[in-house]
């Protein structure tokens, strides 16, 4: 039998680099996402901001795990199989734009009116004003919610680790299998993730600090 | 696609889905309230004068908010049995949704206490009320109030992530869907139902909420039903 030593920490470090890529897959797809999810919800048409909205309250009340089964099992039905990674990648992206299309959203509508009434009045169009007038302030002000919800992201890859994915909450639970010291691997993977999550948590908190603090300067 | 949903399997399994959903309710419930009880003491601890309860505390919120619930129900219940601590997977995972919410509702309630004036406490001081009388009548009211919104959210997060528990075998909900699912191999029919199932639950413990709240802060009622 195994003991829990440093070749077996190493092995749980190492599978880091599949929990931040999973990270990095979810929060871009779910960022882009999320921005055409923002720009609906804020569109003329009032069909669209219903669907838009239906949409993310949907996705907002489905559990994660529920999503990933769903994602990971769907494609069979067409004869696919699908990898752990893609499964897991789509079904954070989808959570992922629901949340982030919701912070995104509340920050653009936190932008006063009069703002795009005189972009209008200036005859810059709808993109114009988006790009050079609403984003840039909308962007400051959504900054530290959207790096707290990075930190959500970060913790829900751990679910990847159900449909097998080799993550480090997988690669703890293998270790704990193999050396039956469950408490040290599922500490070490505690400790990881805290590492990570940490100092991304305090980014958060310094962020909004500053923006209240110049929010209250102008 | 040539494939033919069928639900009518998913029927034998009905008795199971409803008491998976009632456990998901009830440990809702446990983790919802348990957590805010928490989460408040944590908040008063955390305003105390004394560095240590304050750094234990912090220390406290700061690793559940950090780490996720999964490894948080793996620590409990797999790891614990290592120290001789042996607990049941319904126990493990109370334990685990109660100081999982705490965490976070007690970082919402700090910002709302810390948001109270000053000049507040020293007038509940000056009018010679004890501590527990300012905390309980001048500090506590307005700082909840002020945090509801966010609290109801997260207790709303926190009923979602109750599935989680299914994965070290507790049947709620989503574990009577896995066990009926390996059974029948209906798979997609089961969570698509489970999903509705989850988006209901979520509707339903918002209205709770919501309204529990109405009937709590007269502040809030005043200012959502007008002078009535």
């Amino acid at each position: 039998m195994r003991t829990f030593g440093s070749p077996e920490f190493l092995f749980i470090v190492y599978a880091l680099r599949w929990t931040l890529s999973l990270t990095v897959l979810a929060f871009v797809g779910g960022g882009i996402m999320g921005i055409v999810l923002a720009l609906l919800r804020i569109a003329r048409s009032r069909t669209l901001r219903t669907i838009t909205s239906f949409y993310m309250q949907v996705i907002q009340g489905l559990p994660l795990l529920v999503l990933l089964f769903l994602c990971y099992y769907a494609p069979s039905l067409f004869g696919i199989e699908i990898a752990a990674l893609t499964a897991a990648a789509i079904a954070l992206t989808i959570n992922s734009s629901a949340f982030l299309g919701a912070i995104w959203e509340s920050a653009l509508r936190a932008i006063p009116k009069a703002q795009w009434e005189s972009a209008d009045a200036l005859a810059l169009t709808p993109y114009k004003t988006l790009r050079f007038v609403i984003a840039p302030q909308a962007i400051r002000l959504a900054l530290p919610s959207t790096v707290g919800f990075l930190v959500q992201i970060i913790k829900q890859t751990s679910l990847a680790s159900i449909i097998g994915f080799i993550e480090i909450t997988r690669a703890g639970q293998l270790v704990s299998n193999a050396t039956f010291e469950p408490l040290k691997a599922f500490l070490s993977v505690a400790a990881l993730y805290f590492a990570v999550c940490f100092p991304l948590t305090q980014f958060s908190l310094w962020l909004e600090r500053r923006t209240a603090r110049r929010g209250a300067g102008t | 696609m040539d494939y033919t949903f069928q639900f009518g399997p998913l029927l034998n399994y009905l008795p199971q889905i409803v008491s998976g959903l009632w456990l998901t309710v009830g440990l809702s419930f446990v983790g919802i309230f348990g957590g805010i009880a928490l989460g408040i003491f944590c908040a008063v601890m955390s305003t105390s004068s004394s560095p240590f309860p304050r750094f234990l505390v912090r220390l406290y919120v700061e690793v559940v908010r950090n780490t996720p619930l999964l490894v948080q129900i793996f620590v409990i219940f797999f790891g614990l049995p290592n120290i001789g601590v042996r607990l049941t997977p319904l126990t493990s995972v109370f334990i685990a949704l109660v100081l999982n919410n705490g965490g976070y509702v007690a970082e919402i309630v700090r910002g709302g206490i810390e948001a109270t004036h000053r000049s507040q406490v020293e007038a509940g001081e000056s009018l010679g009320l004890t501590y527990f009388q300012t905390l309980r009548f001048v500090i506590l009211p307005p700082a909840l109030e002020k945090v509801f919104t966010p609290v109801v959210s997260q207790c709303v997060l926190l009923m979602l992530s109750t599935s989680l528990v299914s994965v070290i075998g507790v049947e709620d909900l989503t574990g009577a869907a896995m066990i009926a699912s390996s059974e029948t191999f209906r798979t997609m029919e089961i969570y698509l139902v489970v999903a509705v199932v989850y988006v209901a639950l979520n509707f339903a413990f918002r209205a709770v909420l919501n309204l529990a709240g109405l009937m709590v802060f007269t502040r809030l009622r005043r200012r959502l039903l007008g002078r009535a």
